[in-house]
């Protein structure tokens, strides 16, 4: 699979069209690295001229930032914005909400302004530009449930490009009970993913995929890194694997176009 | 003597009123202990908020069986508002049903007859709530936090509405020339006859006593507003206006920190240097909150017009799962608090007295701030647009960093973030390694 760097582009003198903003879990974590290789698929199929950052992208400082430690995430923040700058980084596209709200939103006041895009948005884009197809036959019929993250839904009220695509694979796509703006989080934001929960008497993962199950899906749809591993191990919890898969919204187009 | 009850009417009027300014004068002196914030900006936006949600009540009716109780009483409340200027007109030059002479018999049979259906309706939906409130098995209004004062705080309202609603009526009822008109007695005519056997001089002493307890229950009502949570039905206006209007997600970036990273990240800058000439030695700004006045005017406001209805709490996922965490505690604490230091300040003539006490440990515990995913759903889920979570994040910043409090796990993400630029303990050199695998 080919992913061009920025700094390769910089040396051919090249600008891409759109930096792809890969995320921490998206770059080491087993589960998202796969998102983030159907991603690049789509991209590829699409004719899209992109590139990634490499070894010069870090953490956002999302996780930081939300758990207090302002200081280090404006560290980051500077740091990383040094870089986008660097590059002229106009637009950027990312399969992480988290990276995405806080690029789009956090960064501008520490002096980083770019177009950001989350995938599902930039890949209904390359739809509605004619660059880009999505085969509805092969996972034709098949229920499929969508979990909203709380930080593209929410936080930056991004509920429609995602059912859009959905739709578009040609499955029968169910609401949970509580979606959209109503949506449960999955249990990972505010920094939850890296520490074990407070005492209480469920995991929120486990709540919410109960309320994934009472659809009955054949799949739940994610477009988050965070929320994919949350439902799968709520998934795993329930003893469910054998019924229900969790996959990224970009893992089932590259599925469905059979990339 | 003639004038005696005009005098005493008038007396009262002043009393609850100044009663009432003077409270208010505090609750502003209280909010103004915070820290500025500037919502100055984008004023049309804030306008069409505060009408869609203050007064439109959009987000109360989200839940449609309460958000339309509430809507009865809420438009009987304001409607019924001009009957009180009767009476105040009436009480201080001793007329009686002023209006009817002024709007004529129509208008003024249509205005009362309006108000008699809402009295009734707004009694039957406050009714519905009493029972909501104390018998259905609604979690939310059994919680922990709800125990003792919230609970009769809110039992209260309820009677006061359901005992001013039914003087109302019997006033009309028991005004003899109002039922023999019969004009706008669409309710009280099927009471009066409760009053058939009595004497006229009986009737009539009903009828002025039911005036005189209604209008002083009125005066009392509203300064019973200032102890109760039922301050939301004055600052919600402010309030929804007020809100932030950025995207949920969006933090803010505490500029002092952007002050220190820049000169830290600066390899010029000379961190030894003095202050330049005529710069002010400013005390290190504190990183977060620990106490109400860490707090901006805004949050601070937000906790006087909680109306502690749970919706925040019951969608909370932490709360769900039995953690400690409760949005709608973290602001009753936080009003808790204030209020305290108000008094404080009162009683130590203008200036707060430190207590030993503050808004972090001895109100809120970091266990309830830890289970916080920040996932906004209690902002969503406030009807008059309340911000619990950031009330969550200025203590977490305050924890971590002026007390380096932050649970040990969350330590060693945040030293992997620094030294590999990841929450994991990945080298950096590998970020690329996703693309060659497959
Ligand atoms: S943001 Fe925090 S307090 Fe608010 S609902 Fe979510 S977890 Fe609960
Ligand atoms: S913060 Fe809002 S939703 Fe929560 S209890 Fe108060 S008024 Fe209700």
């Amino acid at each position: 699979m080919t992913v061009p760097t920025m700094a390769e582009m910089m040396a051919q003198g090249k600008q891409p069209e759109v930096l792809f903003w890969v995320g921490a879990a998206g770059s080491y974590d087993d589960r998202a690295k796969k998102i983030s290789r159907a991603f690049v698929k789509i991209l590829h199929q699409a004719n899209v001229d992109f590139a990634v950052l490499g070894t010069e992208e870090s953490s956002t400082g999302d996780a930081a930032k939300r758990s207090g430690n302002e200081f280090l995430f404006q560290m980051q923040a500077m740091m990383n914005i040094e870089v986008l700058n660097g590059y002229e980084v106009k637009k950027i596209v990312t399969c992480d909400p988290h990276s995405f709200n806080t690029l789009k939103n956090e960064y501008p006041s520490l002096g980083g302004k770019y177009e950001v895009f989350h995938h599902t948005q930039f890949i209904q884009n390359l739809i509605s530009e004619g660059r880009l197809k999505i085969d509805d036959t092969t996972l034709k019929g098949k229920r499929v449930t969508f979990h909203d993250p709380c930080y593209l839904g929410r936080a930056n009220e991004v509920y429609e490009s995602p059912r859009n695509l959905i739709k578009r694979l040609g499955v029968n796509l169910t609401e949970m009970k509580r979606n959209k703006s109503t949506a449960l989080c999955c249990g990972a934001g505010g920094a939850q993913m890296f520490k074990e929960p407070e005492k209480g008497d469920k995991d929120i993962n486990v709540l919410r995929t109960e309320d994934a199950l009472e659809t009955k899906p054949q799949i739940i749809a994610t477009g988050c890194p965070y929320c994919n591993t949350m439902m799968t191990d709520g998934i795993k919890f329930k003893e469910k694997e054998a019924e229900v898969l969790v996959k990224d919204i970009a893992e089932l187009i590259a599925e469905a176009n059979n990339l | 003597m003639q004038y005696l009850p005009n005098i005493i009417f008038a007396i009262a009027l002043l009393l609850g009123i100044g009663f009432f300014v003077m409270n208010i004068h505090k609750l502003s002196r209280n909010i103004k202990l915070g820290k500025d914030v500037d919502r100055t900006d984008r004023k049309p936006e804030r306008l069409k908020n505060m009408i869609k949600i203050a007064l439109g009540q959009s987000k109360m009716v989200k839940r449609p069986f309460s958000g339309f109780l509430h809507i009865v009483v809420y438009v009987g409340f304001i409607i019924i508002n001009i009957e009180v200027l009767e009476i105040i007109i009436d009480g201080l030059f001793g007329t009686h049903r002023i209006f009817q002479g002024v709007l004529g018999n129509g208008f003024y049979a249509f205005l009362i007859g309006t108000f008699e259906i809402l009295a009734a309706l707004v009694f039957v939906a406050v009714v519905i709530f009493w029972l909501r409130r104390n018998v259905s098995n609604i979690k939310r209004f059994f919680s922990k936090e709800m125990k003792g004062w919230p609970k009769n705080d809110g039992n209260n309202i309820l009677y006061f509405e359901m005992v001013l609603m039914t003087l109302f009526l019997v006033m009309n009822a028991t005004d003899t020339a109002f039922q023999q008109a019969g004009i706008g007695n669409p309710i009280s005519q099927f009471i009066a006859p409760l009053f058939d056997g009595f004497s006229a001089e009986t009737i009539h002493t009903i009828e002025r006593s039911a005036w005189w307890i209604h209008i002083l229950g009125i005066l009392v009502f509203l300064n019973y507003l200032y102890y109760s949570k039922h301050l939301h039905i004055l600052l919600a206006f402010p309030n929804t206006y007020l809100a932030n209007l950025n995207p949920k997600g969006q933090f803010n970036n505490l500029e002092s920190v952007t002050n220190e990273v820049k000169l830290m990240m600066d390899p010029d800058a000379d961190p030894y240097a003095a202050p330049a000439e005529g710069a002010e030695e400013t005390v290190p700004e504190k990183f977060g909150a620990s106490d109400v006045t860490d707090l901006n005017w805004v949050q601070l406001l937000n906790s006087y017009t909680c109306t502690e209805c749970g919706r925040c709490t019951s969608s909370c996922p932490a709360n769900l799962t039995g953690k400690e965490l409760s949005p709608r505690k973290i602001m009753m604490d936080t009003r808790d608090r204030l209020e305290e230091v108000g008094r404080n300040i009162d009683a130590n003539g203008g200036t707060f007295v430190d207590d030993g006490k503050q808004l972090l440990n001895d109100y809120i515990k970091p266990e309830e701030l830890w289970a916080c995913t920040s996932c906004n759903a209690c902002v969503e889920e406030c009807p008059v647009n309340i911000d619990p979570l950031s009330i969550i994040m200025d203590m977490r910043r305050y924890l971590v960093m002026e007390e380096s409090a932050a649970p040990q796990e969350l330590n060693m993400m945040m030293t992997n973030i620094e030294n590999n630029g990841a929450p994991w303990q990945y080298n950096q050199q590998d970020r690329l390694n996703w693309a060659k695998e497959d």
